[in-house]
């Protein structure tokens, strides 16, 4: 294998690389023979491609080898070989980071683009604007401008492109170049064409009124070029998302009129600009679904795909607009190219009706050890939604789903699997079982540690209702004897959860939880320890507490609050009402179906309400007022477009309420100071501090606060309303300069009422198990009473005005009412200003209207009685 | 949705690869930080062989990014971009790329003849796209631009062994298709 490569090796060599066995030292010691006189083109040419091939193998050159080798190859510029001189320019762009001084070819460069050779004077172009920067930018700038209307096509594009790339670095310098580069935009060439239209709208970019006009002076005189084309499109539509104008303008119209063009790259783009175009009627897709649908039967796969992956995207929003093509759509299942095969199929299963699942899962399966994860994950998302639509077809998917869940895959995949299954289970009790065996099989031979412990949990929550509990037992008990730390605690934790609510299988969990406190981790060893002790006691309310539903406390609050404990050592025992709650996330909708890079944020924002407590905290009049309870969403308190923008946060404390006003100055004429929010409230309220904004400069948001003290007697009036007024002093300033006048003058203007609602008292708490909770509360503050709800005429409907109006958590998925029923049974749980919890069991039947049975229990009276009173 | 739009923009290409029949580089060209280090790339281009070399269909979706390709004999010629891009914009780079090169060679698209005229394939590359940007999309422009003057290197200058060595492969190919 020693084999040393020199020129005769090169001639035995057998079709291998050349290039293989290259040494970048013996390499750059060749690069020597450009001092010799005189040139040979041909070895320096052989060299020069060398170390560029080096370069492109990810070489590593130092900055003194690489600025040795550059200053030796500028000798070559002596030479008049043609292809010498462009593999310099190409020496030279790919050296340009690593050597020195490159700047010193600067002015042969510039020699060779103003020069007669044609072909030099395009890329010595480009090399020279590699090697620019912002101060010499000024130097060149003449040539420049006079290159990008150069009447050849070479050094036009060239130039327009470079300047393209020289924006980064000097964008004031290169929007003096906009009338060249509009004259270029007139050229007949096509390439020319595109880069000149590219750059004209990167330089208008942020001046919507240029980009307008420049679209209806190209859309009128046309464009030859296709990729020009494709960019206007592009344009376009962006200038059509950006104002609500509707479809009717002219600017939908020319993305239409492309439809019709020759070319299929430009017919391609307008269809996927409409079909990307937001609010979209099923008239306005028509045209562009019927482009899609020919292409689906073009020879080229790249046009197969391309059209089947767009129609993939009309389904997710208007699968009826794809319906027609689901002829065509059939015939690309069995395609060479598996992903458009994938994407054919899970359009289908969007489109189709359920009498054809079965068959499209059948001709799934078929293929799916072939197409990569990302279209494997398509397909699973796709069977996801199709399970919502039809439900009752889950056992087609569940066992479908178990089967990928066996094959080989990477971990997003396998995500999107349990995610699957898991929702399947929620979605469908009948589905249940089979889903909980199939997961218990897929965690006995599992690598994936957070997949693990997600099962294990799922398992905990459900496994200990089935009807047949223990044979989870073995599976999840298994998981303690063969897995890693994280996976054991995990497991340690769903056999508590079995042990508190089975009975039966109390004794057995007992021992196993004992076996487990001889764990060689801590985690594993803490949980089983404290577990074992909480399940001797045999209590309810302490299983519901401490093993059913966890902490409800938001982490970093916690972490603050006991650093803080920390530091001030008192008598006092720890106070966990003390620590905010955690909010419960919005549940986000996955409705992204769309294969995406599998880059996820994994930043940990802290909470919002976090921000607000430092923000308020760090106000003097605002210390005393304890822990923050609740922070509401804001509400605008002005017409979208006036004067003056606010809008309103409350901030709910413990007897205190801090209203955040953020204000903004739309006029710039004028300088706003003093700047307050004056409140009036209808019930006992009483305004004890007003903070003001100092000043409020055109177009900069200020804040200002206004903070009220909550009634102490009369506690179950808790709504009331506040009229709002802002009182400001104005002082007139230059709309240009923004220098304001010396003398103000005060004055007022009225805003939109402002309501603080039982919600605002309340916050919402996931209890994952209701029943516990209902039971550790109690009844000791129990209410009970029935109402008419006369106007609400639906279920769906009734749970969904009680769930805003009390502002609660609904609990066991007892939002989601069951089609065809005529009563429900809704769970919400929160927890009340001052850090009671607080149950709602709402019984609700449907007759004329719908009857509702509310009880309350809570931890003390008052919250109780709020709930009725507000309710009534 | 994920309608974000793209930025209209005249960045297209994110990279070109030619990879031989082991799946090794011969010529990778990255006009974006997708992949910044060495390392990332290759492994890139590991991922990008295994999924497509076994199949002659030209499209491909690997890491959320559109990859368009083509083989010939034992090349195999890439063209990536975002997945939001046309991809008929791509494949027109790729075909471009291809029949340049194709003309360049004389028909004789392989590895040995390609590297061979490494020189040649840089410069119709430079000359295609530039940072990203595409430059030109018809084969002939590219081929008059990059001005390969090949032919006029007088057979002296050819040793012998050459000569009868690119007539082995030659009907080597010839026998093989």
């Amino acid at each position: 294998m020693i084999k040393k490569f020199d020129k005769k090796d090169e001639e035995a060599g057998s079709g291998s690389n050349p290039f293989q066995h290259l040494e970048k030292s013996a390499v750059l010691q060749e690069a020597r023979l450009f001092n010799e006189t005189p040139i040979n083109p041909r070895r320096c040419l052989h060299i020069l491609t060398k170390i560029l091939y080096l370069l492109n193998q990810g070489e590593h050159f130092g900055t003194m080898e690489a600025t040795e080798a550059f200053f030796a190859m500028t000798r070559l510029f002596q030479s008049n070989d043609q292809t010498l001189r462009r593999m310099c320019y190409l020496t030279i762009k790919e050296m340009a980071n690593i050597s020195e001084d490159v700047i010193i070819v600067t002015s042969s460069l510039t020699k060779d683009m103003t020069g007669k050779e044609d072909v030099y004077r395009g890329p010595a172009i480009r090399a020279l604007c590699r090697i620019t920067d912002a101060t010499m930018l000024q130097a060149i700038e003449r040539y420049m401008k006079q290159a990008i209307v150069d009447k050849v096509p070479s050094v036009s594009s060239s130039a327009l492109v470079s300047s393209l790339h020289m924006m980064k670095i000097s964008y004031d310098v290169v929007k003096r170049w906009i009338n060249e580069a509009q004259e270029a935009a007139s050229s007949d060439n096509i390439m020319v064409q595109y880069h000149a239209l590219g750059l004209l709208y990167y330089l208008r970019k942020n001046d919507r009124l240029a980009v307008a006009k420049m679209i209806n002076k190209f859309t009128k005189s046309g464009l030859k070029s296709p990729f020009a084309y494709c960019m206007l499109i592009r344009i376009a539509s962006r200038l059509l998302e950006e104002s609500d104008k509707g479809h009717n303008s002219p600017l939908f119209d020319f993305i239409e009129s492309c439809l019709r063009n020759k070319h299929e790259m430009v017919i391609y783009e307008a269809a996927s600009a409409i079909i990307h175009l937001p609010n979209c009627t099923a008239r306005e897709l028509a045209p562009a679904v019927s482009v899609l649908q020919l292409f689906c039967s073009s020879p080229k796969p790249a046009l197969r795909y391309a059209a089947v992956r767009t129609l993939n995207k009309v389904a997710m929003k208007h699968p009826s607009a794809v319906t027609a093509c689901n002829l065509d759509l059939e015939n690309l299942i069995t395609d060479s190219n598996r992903s458009i095969a994938t994407l054919a199929i899970t359009t289908l299963l969007k489109t189709g009706s359920e009498s054809s699942v079965d068959r499209l899962m059948k001709q799934i399966s078929t293929f799916v050890s072939e197409i990569s994860d990302e279209f494997k994950v398509v397909v699973v998302q796709a069977i996801s939604a199709l399970c919502q639509k039809y439900p009752r077809k889950h056992t087609v998917m569940m066992t479908f789903l178990s089967n990928m869940l066996r094959d080989d895959g990477g971990f997003e995949y396998k995500r999107a699997i349990v995610d699957c299954i898991t929702s399947i289970i929620e979605e469908n009790p009948d589905s249940k079982e089979s889903g909980l065996a199939h997961l218990c099989e897929f965690i006995e031979d599992c690598e994936h540690t957070v997949l693990a412990t997600k099962i294990l949990h799922l398992l905990g929550r459900e496994g200990p209702r089935t009807p047949n509990p223990s044979k989870y037992i073995r599976f999840v008990f298994n998981r303690v004897v063969l897995e890693n730390e994280a996976v054991r605690a995990a497991a340690v934790s769903a056999l508590a959860k079995f042990g508190a609510q089975n009975e039966c299988l109390l004794p057995s969990v007992l021992v196993l939880l004992q076996r487990c406190m001889m764990d060689s981790d801590d985690e594993v060893r803490d949980r089983a320890t404290f577990y074992f002790n909480v399940l001797k006691q045999k209590q309810i309310s302490l299983n519901a507490a401490y093993i059913l539903n966890g902490l409800t406390v938001s982490v970093l609050g916690m972490e603050k609050a006991l650093h803080q404990y920390t530091l001030e050592p008192s008598e006092k025992p720890f106070d966990l009402k003390s620590v905010p709650l955690s909010t419960v996330p919005l549940v986000e909708q996955k409705a992204d179906l769309a294969p995406v890079a599998g880059k996820q944020l994994g930043k940990t924002v802290p909470a919002r309400q976090d921000i607000f407590q430092e923000q308020l905290a760090a106000i003097p009049e605002f210390k005393n007022l304890g822990q923050l309870f609740k922070s509401s969403e804001p509400i605008q308190l002005t017409e979208a477009e006036t004067e003056y923008f606010v809008r309103c946060i409350k901030h709910v404390f413990t007897d205190h309420i801090v209203f955040q006003f953020d204000c903004t100055n739309t006029l710039n004429d004028q300088l706003l100071e003093k700047v307050i929010v004056q409140v009036e409230p209808s019930e006992g309220y009483e305004v004890v501090y007003y903070v003001p904004a100092a000043s409020l400069p055109y177009n900069q948001p200020g804040i200002c606060y206004t903070l009220v003290r909550l009634p102490e007697d009369e506690s179950t009036a808790v709504s009331c309303t506040f009229n709002c007024t802002m009182k400001f002093v104005v002082r007139d300033c230059d709309p240009h300069t923004g220098v304001p006048d010396d003398e103000g003058y005060s004055d007022e203007y009225v805003l939109e009422d402002l309501e603080v609602t039982i919600e605002d008292h309340i916050q919402k708490v996931l209890k994952p198990n209701f029943g516990a909770a209902w039971d550790e509360v109690g009844d000791a503050y129990e209410k009970e009473e029935t109402f008419a709800l006369s106007t609400t005429k639906t279920l769906d409907d009734a749970v969904t005005n009680i769930i805003k109006f009390l502002g609660m958590q609904p609990c066991e998925r007892s939002d989601k009412v069951p089609e065809n029923k005529n009563s429900h049974v809704l769970y919400l749980s929160g927890v009340y200003r001052g850090g009671h919890d607080i149950l709602v069991r709402s019984r609700l039947a449907l007759a004329d209207g719908v009857t509702m049975q509310v009880t309350v229990r809570s931890t003390d009276e008052t919250p109780a009685d709020v709930i009725l009173a507000a309710v009534g | 949705m994920d309608a974000v739009l793209l930025d209209p923009s005249l960045y297209t290409v994110k990279a070109v690869l030619i990879l031989d029949n082991d799946g090794e580089r011969l010529f990778a060209k990255y006009y974006d930080e997708t992949y910044p280090s060495v390392k990332e790339q290759k492994a890139f281009e590991k991922n990008i062989f295994n999924k497509t070399h076994r199949t002659d269909s030209e499209i491909a979706l690997l890491e959320g990014l559109t990859v368009v390709y083509k083989s010939s004999i034992d090349l195999y010629f890439y063209v990536i971009g975002s997945s939001h891009e046309n991809e008929l914009m791509l494949m027109a780079v790729l075909n471009c790329l291809f029949d340049s090169l194709s003309q360049m060679l004389r028909k004789n698209v392989e590895k040995r003849t390609l590297l061979e005229n490494m020189e040649g394939l840089f410069l119709a590359v430079d000359e295609i796209i530039d940072g990203g940007v595409i430059l030109e999309s018809d084969p002939q422009q590219v081929v008059h631009r990059v001005a390969l003057r090949g032919d006029d290197v007088p057979l002296t200058e050819q040793t012998v062994s050459q000569v009868l060595q690119s007539a082995k492969e030659q009907i080597k190919w010839s026998l093989l298709r």
